[in-house]
């Protein structure tokens, strides 16, 4: 379903990706991990259009996706998430997941000018949509928030259900635990598991390994931009080149 | 539902509406109550002023960009309307439609370049065009008449009748107003005013949720241009005299500070924006002498003390307050 080939992306002159390549399969949860600095955010931003990568080509469904402007993924039904959150914090928690809607609202600028009853209809019913998201996500009671009133946890959950609202093919998750608690932890697990079931292609880049081992059917590896391993989660657990790049990395950093 | 409950119910989810026909009536009844000419010149240099500052509070206010060269806008749409119906002899509603029409495909042509700056480089790059257009007015003797300006321009008529005293004129202007007051409040609440404030609040995330962040910039700096070219026209077949000291970069600073005392992101904030600042100079004479001075002042003061402007300041405080309490009252 999304095919990466070859991909590679300096700053700089210093490599952050260097050829990587590998595929996710349809209803699959693919799982990137790597230590810090590894590459995977910047290939998720390579994915998802805010980066474009300098050499390698990225198919989504049989059509490719590198070099399209970061705004036709959600039209494409790809969907993303920020490691470092990224929501708008003036809006109320509603409004954060309404924009997640952006490809079914009025783009019209006269209508939206004029304000018929049919664009009001139009308006009410993403609405709706929207306040059923958050009611899946626990979070109805806070809809009329604004989100810089939020705890950490809550803001991470908005941004789920921002990418989630529009009913995407493919989701990016970058570091969607990152800094969570373990029951809000477990609450992300179970929602990830659930759309998993529900048949959502997933990309997930995650350093909770517990999390990751659980809910991915296949896991890549990345060290220094390079992919050093992909497999099955029980194959990754035991391979040497992966618990080396874990491990060394550990032993210089401690 | 008690009908106490209905009554409140309704007058909530109508609660935009209400307030505009509110005005509405308030404006209605307005010149009968003030007869005094002078006074109603004053508020209809609010009327003519509230159009543009509602378009410009949609681009820095909702989109979050600045713009220090709006007063050229209104030159343009002044000079424009002006200089069409003196020479030509057009009727002034399609010299003004013309001239909006005109200067709406100058702002877009001007926006493809400056909007993919942001930050000091935008705000130079937006006075830079409102100094240009200045010294242009200022110099071409033979078109704009140089710093004496244009005499003589034709009034507005409405059904055959001249708009030429302040009587007529209030209806006039105020009606505009208030449909522009309404569009704008429309588009804010609308989907794409969401989309306007997320470009402005994180145009990363904006983007990648489907929003085409210059496009989204582009097209509300044009509707900002062609309402100050509208208020600028009106202005110059209000006073059927125009020179180049009111299309000055003080006078692009005097429309920021409307659209920030009221509130960026309120349209409601920009009519108490430009009835304050059109207001002052009355009560207070020291104003007229220090007011780029005075100007200043207020949109640091406001910044510092209420970052989101008087109106929008003020509501979100109370609502985060509320809030607040609430959840206090819970734990
Ligand atoms: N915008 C940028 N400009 C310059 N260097 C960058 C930029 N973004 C990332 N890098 C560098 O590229 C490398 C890969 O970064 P990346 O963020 O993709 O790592 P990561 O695997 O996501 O790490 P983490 O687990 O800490 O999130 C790092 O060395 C980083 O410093
Ligand atoms: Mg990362």
């Amino acid at each position: 379903m999304l095919k990466i080939d070859g991909i590679s992306k300096h700053f700089g002159g210093l490599p952050a990706l260097e050829e990587v390549s590998f595929n996710c399969r349809e209803g699959m949860t693919t799982a990137l991990i790597g230590p810090n600095g590894a590459g995977k955010s910047t290939l998720i931003n390579c994915i998802a259009g805010s980066l474009f990568p300098d050499a390698g080509v990225i198919h989504f469904q049989n059509q490719r996706i590198d070099g399209l402007p970061p705004h036709q993924r959600p039209y494409l039904g790809i969907s993303r998430t920020f490691q470092n959150l990224a929501l708008f914090p003036r809006l109320t928690v509603l409004e954060n997941v309404l924009t997640g809607l952006t490809p079914e609202a009025e783009q019209s600028f006269v209508k939206s000018l004029l304000r018929l009853p049919a664009t009001r209809h139009r308006e009410r019913l993403l609405r709706l949509k929207a306040m059923a998201m958050l009611d899946n996500f626990g979070l109805t009671d806070k809809a009329r928030w604004p989100v810089s009133i939020l705890s950490y946890g809550d803001r991470k959950r908005v941004e789920m259900a921002r990418a989630l609202v529009s009913g995407p093919r493919l989701l990016l998750l970058d570091e969607p635990v990152a800094g969570l608690n373990s029951a809000e932890t477990a609450r992300i697990g179970a929602e990830i598991r659930r759309l998993h079931g529900a048949g959502l292609t997933i990309l997930l880049v995650e350093h909770d390994m517990d999390l990751v081992m659980s809910v991915s059917d296949h896991i890549v590896v990345l060290d220094g931009g390079r992919l050093i391993a992909s497999g099955a989660p029980e194959e990754i657990r035991t391979n040497p080149r992966v618990i080396e790049a874990y491990l060394g990395r550990m032993s210089v950093t401690a | 539902m008690t009908p106490r409950d209905k009554i409140f119910y309704f007058l909530t989810i109508h609660r935009t509406g209400l307030s505009v026909c509110l005005l509405a009536v308030v404006l209605l009844a307005y010149p009968t109550l003030v007869a005094n000419p002078y006074l109603l010149g004053i508020s209809n240099l609010i009327a003519v002023y509230l159009i543009a500052v509602i378009g410009l509070n949609l681009f820095i206010g909702y989109a979050g960009q600045i713009s220090l060269g709006h007063a050229a806008y209104l030159g343009l749409g002044a000079y424009g309307s002006a200089l069409l119906t003196i020479h030509t002899g057009l009727n002034p509603w399609l010299a003004m439609a013309l001239t909006a029409l005109a200067v709406g495909l100058t702002s877009f042509l001007v926006a493809i370049p400056t909007l993919r700056l942001s930050g000091h480089y935008l705000a130079m790059a937006t006075l830079g065009f409102n100094i240009v257009c200045y010294t242009i007015m200022m110099q071409w003797n033979q078109v704009t008449g140089g710093p004496s300006g244009l005499a003589g321009i034709p009034p507005l008529s409405v059904a055959g009748l001249p708009i030429d005293d302040e009587m007529r004129f209030h209806y006039l202007a105020w009606t505009l107003a208030i449909i522009v007051l309404t569009l704008g409040l429309n588009l804010a609440r609308s989907s794409l005013g969401l989309a306007l404030a997320a470009v402005a609040q994180n145009e990363t995330a904006a983007a990648s949720l489907g929003i085409q962040v210059v496009r989204a910039k582009i097209r509300i700096f044009v509707l900002s241009a062609v309402l100050a070219s509208l208020a600028g026209s009106l202005f110059a077949h209000c006073y059927t005299f125009i020179n180049p000291d009111s299309f000055t970069i003080f006078n692009s600073i005097e429309l920021v500070t409307m659209v920030v005392i009221g509130g960026l992101g309120s349209i409601w904030g920009s009519l108490l924006g430009a009835s304050l600042i059109i207001l002052l100079p009355e009560f207070l004479h020291f104003f007229e002498t220090f007011r780029d001075i005075i100007h200043g002042l207020i949109v640091v003061t406001v910044l510092i003390l209420l970052p989101q402007g008087l109106v929008s300041g003020l509501k979100d405080l109370l609502r985060v307050r509320s809030l607040m309490s609430k959840k206090n009252a819970q734990n």
